[in-house]
């Protein structure tokens, strides 16, 4: 069982070092198609194997055996490797693709993002993007771990259902109907006037303030260029009506979890390729202290930064109170909170800060719904009267930092803004204390100042 | 000011010292423990052995909650108790007066003098010390063995399975954990270890004695039938006894445990005890004199909390519940489910084909009147339970509510209506399960 972890682990790195060797050696690895064929293989037959070591054996259960004893999953040696390569890749992605093999004359991409030109040919005729190639990776690994990770919860009906629903929704609505979309024209096109009509995101799922440039100038007029349409504009009422209505009325039937854990993209990678870091999250009040100032400044940011666009927009100006919409608005909005923020950090420091750095402290989405989460919903995790035992399984699972066993040793139900649904809580508790559950907002919050067992009498009325 | 003294950082003496804070009372309070200096939760010491969590994962409030709420922690040693000088002596030299004391000193391993008991490799698991010295004793071992069918017994197993430790599991009863399980539920958790975790589980087997390698440490057991089984160390879980024993010969009345009153006063003035170590002189009506779980050590500080904080309040158990989880089976009970059914009672058990999910209900065999239920595999909702034990349903109504009362995670597969069906076969009743109802889970009726 060993040896086969550890060929799924090696595998890993042959992917890794074919990265780097493309890069170096681009003579060695010519063969786009071959070498894709083979990083794609790398993955799914590592991940595969791995998952075949650690879970063929044993019964179907919760299995967090040595999570504190291994170097991927306790911040070892390992687990910085990969938060620095993974860092690194971020930052080259966000501001250095040409480090990363993008073109930069007319001779074409190098280095990795040539690797996925056969692939970006196929569905739109033209090479890879830095950003096709990122998309491509991204769904690669949340389908590859995705199945490690319902495997490892095999008994669980509610993660099993969530995980293949989560991994449903970025191959088609993140993946496939996007770059189907462009290989039609609907996207990314050259109009019949022969200039080019724009870029629109057509992930029907990335919604504003996630999704904080739908409202820049490029955006709305990508939509609305006529080679796109009916489609352009579809995707504009769509998303005014997902940020509008859609999501208060899920919210509020559902909680957040809806989006979050379920169809998000940014929580699809956290749920799957990140689900051996969620204990890494800290769950001290400080960093809920900070985390309620820092999603929320976000959140008053992305509000600012828009509103203004869209007084650019409609007013046909440039600046506001002297200050140029793009300089002082967008562009640092973008690179500290939409590249620095939700990329680098949010992934790159998966394995030192946990899986839902992102999510928790910064993603202006999450905010939104955290309001209507904690103040307007049927959501809440049920607490089970007096069953708790204190073991700390709950609190130290949760990706998103909650005390979750603060709540429960006092009989409490979890009523949080934070809280993305993941389940994982409820999973992880060996006495069944834990439920998330949709019911009357009436007794939503409850709190028995003495645990149901004892007689009636002790409780302060 | 001396104030109150807790000896023990157990649940029981942490929910006191919190629970007089929560009550209002403002003496000083000191807690007194030479195990952890601050307070975990004993529950998951399992978890560190397994590497789930570490021990400061195992602590449920963060360290400056004690100097938030007052109450002084003191890691030291009690080695002798001056009742009438109010005074403690410490190990470390020091002396600690008390205004009132509570003794929350918890239990011990029982060992019932088998021969080689104390050779190197044999231990018991309660404390935090008992953890790190199975950590040490079982390194780079191949075979344990486990004695005594409890519930330490099969967290020690499942511990030891995660090192790839083969164990061997005797049990003196003819099923397992048998002076509490009837036998159908034993027999799921029995075959789950056999089938699952290769687990070798040896029924109505005793421990002879424990065999010396001659440098001191184990290297085999012998049991009573005379069979030796090779091992390097040996697990006891024959259940747990309370921690009595530096008290003993002074004039605290003790028996098993420390007599106490429903108010968990001893015979002295001013001194308390509650927890493992407490024996209810007049236990209430259908418990036991000594209860060792989690809850009640808890539900014991609620009460002794109030009382300290000058509203005196008796222990007072309402309907009796508990948890646990063999392996991946999780169970959980309420009410009376005893080994076996009583005179005038009668038992329904269902048990699905191929999971490892059963219900086991007991009722009155004339009024029909629900005495208790085990589950396995099945969450229940604790309050339900509690709320109709208390009512006096009868059996059908809580079969009729069942989807009421579940508690398992959304999208499982449930069975009330085969569970309902199988029981109307039994005992040729109409039971139809109705459907969930928010409004009467959250008010009643």
């Amino acid at each position: 069982m060993k040896l086969y972890r550890q060929l799924g682990t090696s595998l890993g790195v042959i992917f890794v070092l074919i990265l780097a060797g493309k890069m170096a050696l681009p003579l060695v690895f010519s063969n786009n198609s071959l070498w894709l064929t083979t990083i794609t293989l790398c993955v799914f037959l590592g991940v595969a194997l791995f998952t075949y070591g650690q879970y063929a054996g044993e019964s179907k259960g919760i299995k967090n055996n040595n999570v504190w004893f291994d170097g991927v999953s306790a911040r070892g040696v390992l687990g910085w490797t990969m938060a620095i390569l993974l860092t690194a890749f971020y930052v080259m992605l966000y501001w250095f693709p040409e480090y990363l093999g993008k073109a930069t004359d007319q001779s074409g991409n190098w280095g990795i993002i040539a690797l996925f030109d056969p692939l970006s040919y196929f569905f739109k005729g033209k090479p890879a993007s830095e950003w096709f190639m990122y998309g491509t990776l991204y769904t690669i690994f949340i389908l590859s771990l995705g199945i490690k990770f319902i495997v490892k919860y095999r008994h669980n009906r509610y993660q099993l259902v969530r995980t293949v629903v989560v991994m449903v929704s970025q191959l088609f609505l993140a993946y496939l109907i996007p770059e189907i979309l462009a290989g039609l024209n609907y996207n990314d096109a050259v109009d019949a006037q022969g200039t080019y009509a724009g870029w629109y995101d057509t992930d029907i799922k990335n919604v504003w303030p996630l999704d904080y440039d739908f409202f820049n100038d490029w955006h709305l007029d990508a939509m609305q260029a006529d080679a796109y349409q009916p489609l352009g504009m579809t995707y504009l009422f769509w998303g005014l009506l997902l940020f509008l209505v859609v999501t208060p009325l899920l919210t509020y039937f559902l909680g957040k979890r809806w989006y979050c854990s379920w169809i998000c993209g940014c929580g699809g990678l956290a749920e799957t390729a990140g689900d051996s870091f969620r204990q890494l999250s800290s769950k001290s009040t400080t960093s809920w202290k900070i985390e309620r100032w820092m999603i929320h400044t976000v959140m008053v940011l992305v509000f600012i930064m828009t509103l203004v666009t869209l007084y650019g927009y409609f007013f046909e100006v440039y600046d506001v109170f002297g200050l140029s919409i793009y300089h002082w608005f967008q562009k640092p909005y973008g690179f500290l909170i939409g590249a620095a923020f939700s990329g680098v950090v949010g992934v790159g420091f998966y394995p030192v800060m946990g899986n839902r750095v992102w999510c928790r402290f910064g993603c202006p989405m999450a905010g939104y719904m955290g309001i209507i989460q904690r103040f307007k919903s049927k959501f809440r995790i049920t607490v089970n009267g007096g069953q708790c035992i204190s073991c700390g399984n709950c609190s130290t699972y949760c990706e998103q930092g909650i005390d979750v066993r603060s709540y429960a040793q006092r009989g409490q139900n979890v009523v949080r803004a934070s809280c993305v649904g993941c389940g994982v809580c409820a999973a992880v508790c060996p006495r069944g204390v834990l439920k998330l559950e949709n019911g009357p907002e009436e007794g939503r919050i409850k709190q028995n100042t003495v645990l149901i067992g004892a007689d009636l009498d002790y409780l302060d009325k | 000011m001396a104030g109150i003294v807790i000896i023990g950082n157990g649940v029981s003496g942490i929910t006191t010292a919190r629970h007089i804070r929560k009550n209002g009372g403002t003496q000083s309070i000191t807690v007194i423990s030479s195990e952890t200096k601050y307070f975990y939760s004993r529950t998951s010491l399992m978890y560190i052995y397994m590497g789930h969590m570490k021990l400061e994962h195992t602590q449920p409030y963060e360290n400056d909650f004690w100097a938030k709420n007052n109450i002084d922690l003191v890691f030291d040693h009690v080695n002798e108790i001056d009742f009438s000088g109010k005074q403690l002596k410490m190990k470390s030299g020091s002396g600690i007066k008390y205004d009132k004391l509570v003794l929350a000193v918890g239990s011990k391993p029982n060992k019932f003098g088998w021969p080689g008991q104390d050779l190197n490799g044999v231990q018991g698991l309660y404390s935090y010390q008992d953890l790190q010295l199975m950590e040490e004793n079982t390194q780079g071992i191949k075979h344990a063995v486990l004695v005594g069918g409890g519930l330490i017994g099969v967290e020690m197993a499942e511990m030891l399975r995660t090192r790839g430790v083969d164990v061997t599991f005797l049990v003196r009863e003819s099923h397992f954990w048998g002076n509490v399980l009837p036998k159908q539920d034993a027999e799921l958790i029995g075959d789950h270890m056999t089938r699952d975790h290769h687990v070798d589980l040896r029924l109505n087997t005793e421990l002879g004695e424990i065999l010396n390698d001659g440098n001191g440490k184990v290297k085999g057991v012998k049991t009573k039938d005379g069979e030796i089984i090779d091992c390097q160390f040996v697990g006891l879980s024959a259940g747990v006894s309370p921690n009595v024993g530096f008290l003993k010969n002074t004039e605290l009345e003790i028996d098993r445990g420390i007599l106490v009153t429903r108010l968990l006063e001893t015979n002295m003035s001013d001194v308390y005890a509650l927890g493992d170590c407490a024996q209810f002189k007049e236990p209430s009506v259908g418990r036991r004199p000594l209860e060792q779980v989690w809850y009640t050590g808890r539900m014991m500080g609620e009460a002794l909390g109030k009382t300290l904080a000058g509203k005196p309040t008796e222990y007072k158990p309402g309907v009796w519940f508990n948890s646990a989880k063999f392996f991946d089976i999780e169970y959980q009970t309420y009410g009376e489910v005893r080994s076996v059914v009583p005179e005038g009672k009668s038992e329904f058990y269902w048990q699905h084909d191929s999971e490892d999910v059963a219900i086991h209900l007991v009722f009155d065999s004339l009024e029909f009147k629900f005495v208790g239920i085990n589950t396995f595999g099945i969450r229940l909702r604790h309050e339900l339970f509690d709320r109709w034990l208390r009512e006096g349903q009868s059996v059908m109504y809580v079969l009729e509510h069942m989807k009421d009362a579940n508690f398992d995670p959304e999208f499982y597969r449930t069975y009330e209506q085969e569970v309902a069906d199988a029981f109307n076969k039994e005992f040729n009743k109409n039971v139809t399960v109705k459907a969930k109802s928010w409004k009467r889970i959250l008010f009643g009726a």
